[in-house]
């Protein structure tokens, strides 16, 4: 089951590259269109940011005191000054495991 | 006039900075499947198959959190359906290729080749055989992409579980955003989708993937008519 689900992704996957190049007629997709199009990043990541913060492995809230949270915190203010991908998932992991195994 | 292997070799130099953030984020998917308990063949055969890292990482959490297969491979989807937009731009430049060609190609489209072949192709209009520059990036990135899969799945085996890596997938994932945190439309658009998806959360078939960008792209829509 996990294996046709890989095979079928891929092919998604592969049809979202090749089908602007090869068989769709790009007038198709209108400024409007693309214009929403661009905001698919900033629609899915957070839906996937949030709860992975907020919420335990069983769907409950968080504590507010719980180092995810700091650890999120840190990387969004390394993140935004450094603009540096790795420097914030770094700064990010290391704030969370100094919460965990320092304190 | 450049050609083909050195503009092949362009390519790859242009691309070769990006690879400080893929090689890391490859490792760090790679870790995370065995993390999520997945075995190392099917873990890398996303990255083979799927070849889209963040997609990756959502399709193996979806499914180890209980989401339908329908739910998982949408969410994959709706996750590269950016590749449309860098389609619909790179279709001016490769429109003389045979179709053969164009298929072949279009398998090694990703962000920072994009990103790194538009900005070439833009400024060498005239030029024969730039595609190259495209199979360059690609192609680099293609390569770095698998090793550090099997690096990190190799890592993943080893670390222990008390690291809770799995927080390295939101950590990820703002980083990803980071930059967009910077325009006010985007940043309220990413409060809305986040809070939906926490608020339903626990709606069946882990929907809530598919339901809270929903609910952010029409924000996102609700913005637009607003701006204008």
């Amino acid at each position: 089951m996990t294996w046709t689900s890989i095979f079928i992704a891929g092919f998604i996957t592969y049809f979202t590259r090749m089908g602007m190049i090869t068989l769709i007629d790009k007038d198709v997709f209108n400024e409007s269109f693309r214009k929403i199009l661009s905001y698919v990043p900033s629609v899915v990541f957070p839906s996937i940011i949030f709860p992975g913060i907020l919420l335990d492995d069983y769907g409950s809230f968080v504590a507010i005191s719980d180092p995810k949270i700091y650890g999120a915190l840190t990387a969004i203010i390394i993140g935004y000054f450094s603009r540096n991908v790795i420097l914030t998932i770094i700064s990010g992991l290391a704030s969370y495991w100094f919460l965990i195994f320092v304190l | 006039m450049s050609s083909k292997f050195q503009i092949f070799k362009i390519g790859f130099f242009d691309v070769a900075p990006h690879l400080l953030s893929v090689i890391p984020f490859g490792i760090i998917f790679g870790a995370i499947g065995i993390e999520l308990g997945f075995d190392p063949i099917m873990t890398y055969a996303t990255s083979l198959i799927i070849f889209g890292g963040a997609s990756q990482i959502v399709f193996l959490q979806l499914l180890s959190g209980g989401a339908s297969s329908l739910i998982a491979i949408t969410s994959v989807g709706v996750i590269n359906s950016r590749h449309l937009l860098y389609g619909a731009v790179l279709s001016e430049y490769l429109n003389k290729l045979s179709s053969i060609k164009k298929l072949f190609i279009s398998y090694f489209i990703v962000d920072q080749g994009f990103a790194v072949s538009n900005i070439y192709f833009k400024k060498n209009k005239e030029q024969n055989f730039n595609h190259y520059h495209l199979l360059g990036s690609g192609i680099t990135l293609w390569l770095c992409w698998q090793i550090s899969t099997i690096i990190g799945i190799y890592l993943g085996s080893i670390v222990p579980e008390s690291l809770g890596l799995k927080f390295a997938i939101p950590l990820t994932f703002i980083a990803i955003i980071i930059n967009e945190l910077r325009k006010l439309d985007h940043l309220i658009v990413m409060i809305i989708s986040g809070l939906a998806a926490t608020f339903f959360y626990n709606a069946p078939f882990k929907s809530y993937i598919l339901i809270s960008p929903l609910i952010g792209l029409f924000a996102a829509y609700l913005i637009l008519k607003f701006k204008r």
